[in-house]
């Protein structure tokens, strides 16, 4: 087994060991990216020499047995959504080709801090829209289970990069289902924590209320270790919370035994595969074997929880998208006129069809005489969705549903169908919009391709999507699935 | 105006942009010097609307603003929120202001001052918060400039609102609610006033209405007036410009019309057609605010004297007229330096006349405030004194007063008034020393039994005779002489 297949808690054991050096390990991912990222083009930048030079500086901590931390000498993809110091840092959007910002991320000064190897960013739905990765402003990522397939998105590239072994962990974010759902698509497990929980800044914005950064890792334990790193309060977000960060490795392997699981009868939506709605159900079965009491619940609003998501994002995001206007930085079309040209052309230019679309959404939902109809009455859903999560939650413990209602489908078969391809998301939404939290661990295969098992917990209960997520996978041998792309460059 | 005060009612509403003078920016920890940094010096990821970057808000920011609303009597809601207002334009670097739209800081206030020596009372709709702007730097005129510059030092400085009802009647009364709203923010301390800085910036919605007639006519704002004059002259130009139109039978349409203080008019700059939807929403970055009872009156409790209370002491303590007291009161420096110069011993109807006439006539050609000014408290009592002790006639008094007002330091000037009319000549001095030992025998006795102190109150004497005028120390000598 190479060093690129094993999981943090596994490197991490061997790096205080003395047995591997960080240097070793990060080659061993660098030389997987060069072996198969032009099949996924799971990254948009490698910043090979930023990870050797934080790999060595890892194995002198290492040394000294100085400061040592659970991601001590880990190589971490970012999703090219997260701000890193003068490194490029587009979003996935030729709008910023080349922007470098000036600053880090909240979440990507906690990792440096912790001793962590950054491996690159990678592709991404531009600005994050998207649930296939076909909307990156640079070219679409491939799935390692089937190269022919979407990996999902819009955290695809962080989700391509882990499955494929071209890195050990990532951080992607989810707005939508951002990183469940591409988590599901690559059979990684993917970790949307509750709004609040991570802090957004230096996250480049999609829409401010839903933004989340969380893990995507091979594991669920991988999933503690690294949203410990990052959870917790920033005064540099005012919307991230004051609640402490609990311990979720101590409470990890607590099990199902006695918990009330809850089944929401609406998230088994028509349309979904008959293979994934089995898989499904013979993991909720597991987790009864387990010692779980499982009942049906009802999220009665979860209808409408796309439509809601479809007026409140993109009204965000056209707000949140209007900086990105030529005259400061980013992208500035040549040749304009006058004022009014250069931010018409450089827009016109620097943006992908499927940003556009929402901006014009957002805008038309926000505009006067609109905006009663449309925004305010999407937040009263929005309210509602709170609502039936808060019921549900007096009775049951967490909730159990797919991730996606299919499996990975192929390139360019949604990409002519915008509702479809929204669609994909209708399951993970709600989790966003009721302010809850929400897990994907593997479940499970369909004709060789990945199936996810969705965890949704309370607000600020990650402990308790991570228990459960953990009994699930420890319960099977699905852990050991690795896609054939990792398979046979390992060979 | 006399014609149109019988037909046309006018109605004048005011939205005043005044910025809180904090150290910090708004949102972010940038300086919020803008007038003396390099260009782009004062600025980071925050205030430069970079990918990622969010607000935090400046609690002294929302305390100003909240000062300012209670000493506009206004009420503070329990809850708050900031709103994006979105619209394009290359000084705003985040395509969207933060500001307050339905749940403002504050709202139901009113503000009294006084026109010509009679009480008004405008309402106050509310007062919010919001982030100033860049600032733009054209390369010649704007509409010829090649290329613009921008500086975001500006950007994310806190600016309040203060949107008056359309309670005001005439251009005397508008420019009079703007000289008592300049006097409160100076007094509390939230902002100097400096309208030609831009720290303080006026619109004005302006329209007219049939005398009786309830509802509002069509109103056009006026944007661009740097000072109270200004003010003036723009709203009375606007209500001869509207009269016009409304009498040759012409409709007025609703626009934006910017004043030019050089040609003395209003431009129209665009009409309402063309107005923005500015798409106001919540702004998801920041969480809503409670403002705590506790909170409100502990600002409240520690608001200073205002500009109204300052006024009745100045007319109960020291007797002067309300109009008087309404002028010094307007500017916190010159009623601070009335005050000071009545405090070393001056008379306060006297001191009143010199700052209300002389100083403030120079000071007002040069635009300068008083306390830019080289002359003292100190300079003002002591000239005085020297009138009211017959030393110098009130004539040479004014001409003094300018010498010393040119002057970089007026001591000199001061000193050389009193040089010039000293009695110095031995004749002159033997008759006042002689006058005083005549009739202070007593004194004289006491002196002679080795009293040093009795020596001063003979010297006393001699000033009083000579009004002042008598060189004390050549004086002591004379009676010294004399006596021994």
């Amino acid at each position: 087994m190479s060093l690129f297949q094993k999981t943090i808690r596994e490197l991490h054991q061997m790096l205080v060991d003395n047995e591997i050096s960080s240097v070793e390990l990060t080659e061993s991912v660098l030389d997987q990216i060069a072996a198969v990222g032009e099949k996924t083009k799971a990254y948009l930048v490698v910043t090979r020499e930023l990870a050797l030079r934080q790999a060595k500086a890892a194995d002198e901590r290492l040394r000294a047995k100085r400061d040592v931390k659970p991601l001590t000498g880990i190589p971490i993809a970012l999703k090219d959504v997260l701000c890193v110091r003068d490194v490029v840092s587009t979003a996935g959007s030729k709008i910023l080709k080349g922007f470098s910002p000036p600053y880090s991320a909240t979440v990507v000064e906690r990792l440096e801090a912790e001793g962590a190897v950054f491996l690159g960013k990678t592709n991404c739905d531009e600005f994050a829209m998207g649930s296939s990765n076909e909307n990156s402003g640079y070219r679409p990522v491939h799935n390692p289970w089937a190269l022919d397939r979407v990996p999902g998105g819009s955290s695809g590239g962080s989700a391509a990069a882990v499955a494929s072994g071209e890195a050990i962990g990532a951080l992607g974010s989810d707005t939508g289902g951002s990183i469940r759902q591409p988590a599901a698509l690559t059979g990684i497990v993917g970790f949307k924590p509750t709004y609040g929980r991570v802090s957004r800044y230096g996250l480049i914005a999609f829409a401010s209320s839903l933004d989340q950064i969380g893990p995507m890792t091979r594991d669920v334990a991988d999933s503690a270790v690294l949203l410990q790193a990052i959870a917790g309060h920033d005064p540099r977000d005012s919307t991230s919370s004051p609640r402490p960060v609990p311990d979720y490795l101590s409470t990890l392997r607590d099990g199902v035994k006695g918990m009330r699981l809850g089944v929401p009868k609406e998230y088994f939506v028509a349309g979904m595969e008959p293979a994934v709605e089995q898989a499904v159900r013979d993991a909720i079965r597991l987790l009864e074997q387990q010692g779980a009491s499982i009942e049906e619940v009802s999220l009665p609003h979860s209808d409408v929880a796309l439509p809601a998501y479809y007026i409140i994002a993109p009204a965000e995001a056209s707000s949140n998208l209007a900086r990105y206007d030529g005259v400061r930085y980013g992208y500035q079309a040549e040749g304009a006129k006058n004022l009014i040209e250069e931010y018409m052309l450089t827009r016109q230019q620097g943006f992908g069809p499927e940003v556009k679309r929402r901006i014009v959404l957002g805008t038309y939902a926000l505009s006067s005489g609109y905006y009663d109809a449309y925004y305010l009455q999407a937040q009263k859903v929005r309210t509602l969705i709170i609502d039936d999560f808060r019921r549900a939650f007096e009775k049951v413990d967490a909730l159990l549903g797919a991730t996606s209602p299919t499996v990975a489908f192929p390139l360019g078969a949604k990409t002519q169908d915008p509702v479809a391809m929204y669609l994909n998301d209708i399951i993970t939404i709600p989790a966003n919009l009721g302010n809850v939290c929400g897990i994907s661990v593997p479940c499970g295969l369909a004709d060789g391709l990945p199936i996810g098992l969705q965890v949704i917990a309370p607000g600020f209960r990650e402990e308790i999507a991570l228990q459960v997520a953990y009994a699930f996978e420890a319960a099977t041998d699905l852990r050991k699935l690795q896609s054939p792309l990792m398979r046979a460059a390992a060979a | 105006m006399s014609a149109v005060a019988t037909r046309y009612e006018v109605v004048v509403g005011l939205e005043v942009h005044a910025q809180v003078l904090t150290q910090s920016k708004m949102f972010c920890s940038c300086s919020t010097d803008y007038l003396t940094a390099p260009p782009n010096s004062n600025t980071c990821p925050v205030c430069l609307g970079l990918p990622g970057s969010l607000p935090v808000i400046n609690r002294r920011a929302v305390e100003g603003t909240i000062r300012t609303a209670l000493a506009l009597n206004c009420e503070i809601p329990e809850f708050s929120k900031f709103d994006r207002k979105n619209y394009f334009y290359p000084d705003l670097p985040k395509g969207y202001q933060i500001s307050q739209y339905d749940l403002p800081f504050s709202r139901n206030g009113h503000l009294e001052f006084d026109v010509k020596g009679e009480g008004r009372r405008c309402g106050i709709t509310r007062v919010h918060l919001e982030e100033d702007t860049g600032k733009l730097l054209h390369a010649g005129a704007i509409e010829e400039a090649q290329s613009s510059l921008v500086d975001f030092n500006r950007a994310g400085v806190p600016l309040m609102e203060i949107v008056s009802e359309p309670d005001l009647r005439s251009a005397d009364e508008a420019r009079q609610y703007v000289v008592e709203l300049r006097a409160i923010l100076q007094y509390l301390g939230i902002n100097n006033g400096d309208m030609e800085s831009g720290q303080l910036r006026c619109d004005a919605n302006v329209s007219l209405r049939p005398v009786g007639r309830a509802e509002f006519g069509t109103k056009v704002e006026i944007k661009n007036m740097n000072s109270f004059r200004a003010i003036h002259r723009a709203i009375e130009y606007e209500i001869t410009r509207q009269t016009e139109v409304l009498d040759s039978g012409g409709r007025l349409v609703q626009e934006t019309r910017g004043w030019n203080d050089a040609r003395g008019l209003t431009v129209s700059q665009r009409t309402k057609e063309f107005a923005e939807d500015y798409r106001y929403f919540p702004e998801p970055d920041l969480p809503p605010l409670e403002v705590s009872r506790a909170w409100v009156d502990e600002i409240r409790a520690g608001l200073p004297e205002l500009p109204a209370a300052r006024r009745l002491r100045f007319t109960t303590s020291y007797g002067l007229t309300a109009y008087d007291a309404s002028l010094l009161t307007s500017s916190k420096p010159m009623a601070g330096f009335f005050e000071e110069t009545v405090r070393m011993g001056a008379p306060a109807k006297a001191a009143a006349n010199w700052i209300l006439g002389d100083f403030s006539r120079l000071l007002n050609a040069d635009r300068k405030e008083i306390e830019q000014s080289s002359i003292k408290p100190k300079h003002l009592q002591e000239l005085i004194e020297l009138i009211d002790s017959g030393v110098i006639s009130g004539k040479m008094a004014k001409e003094t007063f300018v010498v010393m007002y040119r002057e970089r330091d007026p001591g000199p000037a001061l000193t050389a008034l009193r040089g010039s009319s000293q009695i110095s000549g031995d004749a002159e001095l033997e008759a006042i020393a002689a006058q005083v030992i005549a009739e202070n025998a007593q004194s004289v006795a006491d002196f002679k039994a080795g009293k040093e102190r009795a020596l001063k109150f003979l010297i006393g004497q001699g000033m009083k005779i000579s009004k002042g005028r008598a060189n004390p120390q050549r004086l002591e000598a004379s009676l010294r002489e004399k006596i021994t």
